[in-house]
């Protein structure tokens, strides 16, 4: 029997990849996918929840799903807006690493 | 849902989350992601949430993944040539993940309600897309309009962004 529990590993285990991809690469697309992959890790355990708590009506919490629907959309413009920085640097730059972008270093 | 199609899916999406992180070649990364995604889309039907599986499908595996290959091939990535690793960095981003999935399961081990199934639904959720149009449009009626407001200023801010700087 499937349960909660086992969603809400699954799901932890996608954020922790998406984090170490954060974390380990240099390259600003794979940066901005595993971006992705952790915002997607948040929305299953949100549907997750939706699904355990089933209202009274006998239908699950349909208010979470709005929440997941609009954390799609904000994504959405988000790898919009990211992959227009990215081209806008690549132009002034001619790197995605972020190993040779370092004037703001302190 | 029976049990042993919620582990496919779920070692699908999860082996080729892996393979997004692992990959050297961007290409091969962005093709992993959109697997990753369809599994994720499977799960979400599994909770029957099917409206968002449909949304996932269209939004992730259609529209932004068209644009990380369009962009992947506009600016002509190659695979990246392998440099000298860190190897105290990395160590200390695993460490990091690890430390963090590590709480998740002492987390979920000690939530009650984790151990339970899923209640059963009164009935099949067919009609899921109406239940959630009209919530969003009676409820959500001022966030759906800044969200939509977000769009349009996420749109102007690409367009500003990519243009070339008149010189």
């Amino acid at each position: 029997m499937i349960t909660l529990g086992d969603y809400l590993i699954v799901s932890g285990i996608l954020f922790a990849i998406g984090f170490a991809g954060v974390m380990l690469r240099r390259n600003l697309i794979i940066i901005l996918m595993s971006l992705e992959l952790m915002l997607n890790a948040a929305n299953l355990s949100l549907v997750a929840f939706s699904r355990f708590r089933v209202l009274p009506t006998g239908l699950p919490d349909y208010n979470v799903q709005v929440f997941v629907f609009f954390i799609i959309t904000v994504a959405a413009a988000e790898v919009a807006v990211g992959l227009a920085i990215l081209v806008a640097l690549f132009r002034a730059r001619q790197t995605t690493d972020v190993k040779d972008i370092s004037s703001l270093k302190f | 849902m029976p049990a042993f199609l919620f582990w496919i899916f779920a070692l699908l999406m999860l082996i080729f989350g892996a393979a997004v992180v692992v990959n050297r070649n961007p290409v091969a990364s962005a093709l992993s992601l959109v697997v990753s995604f369809i599994g994720l889309a499977a799960l979400f039907m599994s909770l029957d949430a099917y409206f968002i599986g449909i949304i996932q499908v269209l939004v992730y595996a259609g529209a932004v993944m068209v644009l990380f290959l369009f962009i992947i091939m506009l600016l002509d990535l190659r695979a990246e040539e392998r440099r000298k690793i860190s190897w105290l960095t990395s160590a200390g981003a695993i460490a990091v993940a690890l430390a963090l999935l590590l709480q998740i399961f002492y987390v979920v081990g000690h939530f009650k309600s984790a151990q339970q199934p899923f209640p059963p639904l009164a009935r099949s959720t067919t009609d899921d897309v109406r239940n959630i149009g009209l919530l969003l449009f009676e409820n959500y009626n001022l966030p759906f309009q800044i969200i939509g407001v977000l769009v349009l200023v996420a749109t102007i801010g690409v367009v500003l962004l990519s243009r070339r700087e008149p010189r």
